[in-house]
């Protein structure tokens, strides 16, 4: 019987099939685990006596809490909250008791958990990856089925390695045509959430296939999956091709050698069988779509850049322009910014700096904003200030930190101010997500630096030159 | 740590309408550099209850002092969006909520609330709407016959995952019942 990517990395982790009477037990073979969704279930293992079953399948970082700017001349570093400290250290202790390979502060491969796994190699097509974290889906770029889950989750799988799952049922999402030039990833995910919302993928794991899609290199299809969540799909995921192996080819934690060759003959087999059928599919015209930003309180709130601000046609969408504060029927572009924030597990990536850096370089950022540049991770830092383009931002007058989630989730003490408009290349434009009262706009990179250096809402396109907009 | 068994609950509701209410609603980031488990109730639905210097807000759906009697939520649809962090249903359960009603919930969100003794009740539009209207209605739910009804005769019937209801009605332990499994998962690593 034909099989899609996701039946076969199903069927090939399934350790007890699932029943009427019970989910199945999944196997997982990477469990991604940083601070803030943690502590809690090493408590469980602690409370009931267990171990961690695979520590050799368990990587850890800091991420979520840890400062973006380095320690002050006491030597300490500045924690947003001695809690904030606190469990950067509990992590550090949790995973030295049960020998889990942490990338600690001071690690040169420490970064955001779902850009590191990628660059050490460890994501790889057909594992099963998991971290308490939603933005998971991320991994799936890879062609694995890669999923977020809670923390009582996390224990079962610290104690385990299994996690308890229904089958969900399938999607595939295929983008039709070529995308024009100054048209990215982050485009795509936003013009695909706009179409089927915010529930639209809820039950479901999302296969994205298409032209546009196999045209992506693996930071964009990273970008893509990792916007799955905000469809409501907790899955979403890429077929593996020579772009993905060219990807993993010689990383640390790839296979090497023969066991590359064999690893590559197993991944050729991974996608979908011609004839494999899905529970729903979905069509976007790839071709139609324009550089976008969210202008409500959802990230299916989405509109072409260059466009107006829509009329609020119910009582949710009116209590969200209001909060937003655009004025119906007027043009984006007449909204002014007050920040602007580059970073996240979404667009932190070196081709997301280099894209950003197209727009700003030789440019001033606006009069009033605030630029917040934040790489994803420390070799992507040393590889961006390898190239320059630290400088390229910072002689734009905007800031360049050290490498974590930063203001995407604002937990670490960098976020905006209330009532401020934060354009931001992250994934969630709720209500007070980046600071209590703070307005944000999901965007691109080059949307994104396009707003800093206009001072208000801007179509980078006017920003770009015409190899930056074909190469992005 | 296993929930209370939840059998029958007999409450009245608390309506908030939106949509897309998401798990930063529930939970700010801000409340997450916890390491325990406890205590999260006073941060929940922290920005709706209080102003930006700690006041409470009058006009909040959500009483200061905890849910009290409304022990049920009803809520727009895609309620639980957003974040993995379990610190939700902790926070609404140690608010006082022991049940979430709406048209859908989100994925993540609902399994760890049925992990937690939180029930995620899906119904129906009509039902749904119907439940918006009536703020406060005394309501009955009922794990075992998986029906809810309400003092004013609107009835419904709705689907738990059948695993996760009987973790919920019998007090089974879900990873108990994984180490169970310890043998079939030894054979699985050697194969692999």
């Amino acid at each position: 019987m034909a099989r899609s990517l996701f039946d076969k990395l199903w069927d090939a982790h399934v350790v007890v099939p699932e029943s009427e009477d019970s989910p199945a037990i999944l196997f997982i073979d990477l469990h991604l685990v940083h601070e803030v969704t943690s502590p809690q279930a090493f408590a469980v293992l602690e409370e009931r006596g267990l171990s961690v079953r695979r520590p050799d399948l368990t990587q850890a970082t800091l991420d979520h809490s840890t400062p973006t700017l380095p320690a002050g001349a006491d030597g300490r570093l500045p924690y947003a909250t001695e809690a904030a400290e606190k469990q950067v250290h509990q992590l550090e202790s949790n995973c030295a008791k049960y020998g889990i390979d942490l990338l600690g502060l001071d690690d040169a491969r420490r970064g955001i958990v779902h850009v590191i796994g990628p660059e050490m190699g460890l994501t790889q097509p057909g594992k099963t990856i998991v971290c308490g974290d939603s933005h998971t889906s991320t991994h799936g770029a890879f062609g694995a089925l890669a999923f977020g889950i809670g923390t009582t989750e996390v224990g079962h799988v610290l104690a385990t390695q299994c996690v308890l799952q229904r089958k969900p049922k399938s999607m595939r999402i295929t983008f039709e045509g070529a995308l024009s030039p100054g048209v990215g990833a982050k485009d795509m995910a936003l013009a695909m959430i706009a179409q089927i919302g915010a529930d639209g993928g809820q039950g479901y794991a999302v296969e994205f296939a298409g032209e546009a899609v196999q045209a992506l290199s693996m930071e964009g299809r990273m970008t893509l999956c990792n916007m799955a969540i905000e469809a409501g799909a907790r899955v979403g995921m890429v077929a593996p091709d020579e772009t993905t192996f060219a990807y993993l080819e010689g990383r640390e934690r790839a296979p090497q050698g023969e066991d590359w060759e064999a690893a590559v003959a197993r991944w050729r087999e991974l996608p979908s069988d011609p004839d494999a059928s899905f529970d729903t599919e979905v069509t976007v015209d790839a071709s139609a779509i324009r550089p976008m930003i969210t202008y409500g309180v959802s990230p299916d709130a989405a509109a072409p850049v260059t466009g107006n601000a829509p009329a609020p046609a119910n009582d949710s969408e009116r209590e969200a322009a209001e909060y937003m504060r655009f004025v119906a029927e007027r043009p984006f572009a007449e909204a002014k910014v007050d920040r602007v924030f580059i970073g996240s597990c979404t667009n932190s990536r070196l081709s997301d700096l280099r894209e950003a850096a197209e727009v700003m370089r030789g440019r001033t950022v606006a009069e009033g904003v605030t630029a917040l540049i934040v790489p994803g991770s420390e070799a992507i830092r040393q590889q961006a200030e390898a190239e320059g383009l630290d400088a390229v931002f910072t002689r734009a007058g905007a800031e360049w930190r050290l490498p974590g989630c930063s203001m995407c989730i604002a937990m670490n003490g960098d976020q905006g101010q209330p009532g401020e408009l934060v354009v931001s290349t992250s994934n969630r434009n709720f209500v007070g997500r980046q600071g209590k009262g703070v307005r944000t706009v999901l965007a691109g990179p080059a949307t994104a630096a396009a707003c800093a250096i206009a001072g208000h809402i801007a179509d980078p396109s006017e920003y770009m030159s015409t190899e930056a907009r074909d190469a992005a | 740590m296993q929930p209370d068994p939840f059998k029958r609950l007999e409450a009245r509701t608390l309506v908030v309408r939106q949509s897309n209410i998401d798990t930063d609603q529930i939970i700010p980031a801000r409340f997450l550099t916890t390491t325990t488990r406890e205590g999260l109730g006073k941060s929940a639905f922290y920005d709706w209850r209080y102003t930006g210097d700690d006041q409470p807000k009058n006009a909040s759906p959500f009483p200061v002092a905890g849910a009290g009697e409304r022990q049920v939520l009803v809520a727009g649809p895609n309620f639980g969006c957003g974040s993995s962090r379990e610190h939700a249903p902790w926070a609404l359960l140690d608010y006082g909520f022991r049940a979430v009603v709406s048209s859908d919930i989100a994925d993540i969100f609902k399994s760890n609330a049925l992990k937690n003794g939180l029930l995620p009740v899906e119904v129906d539009a009509e039902t749904h709407a119907a439940l918006l209207e009536r703020p406060g209605v005394a309501i009955a739910i009922d794990l075992e016959e998986c029906t809810l009804t309400t003092e004013d005769g609107i009835a419904a019937s709705f689907t738990v995952e059948p695993f996760a209801r009987r973790c919920l009605l019998d007090g089974v332990d879900p990873l108990g019942h994984i180490l169970a499994h310890d043998a079939q998962i030894a054979e699985y690593e050697a194969a692999a």
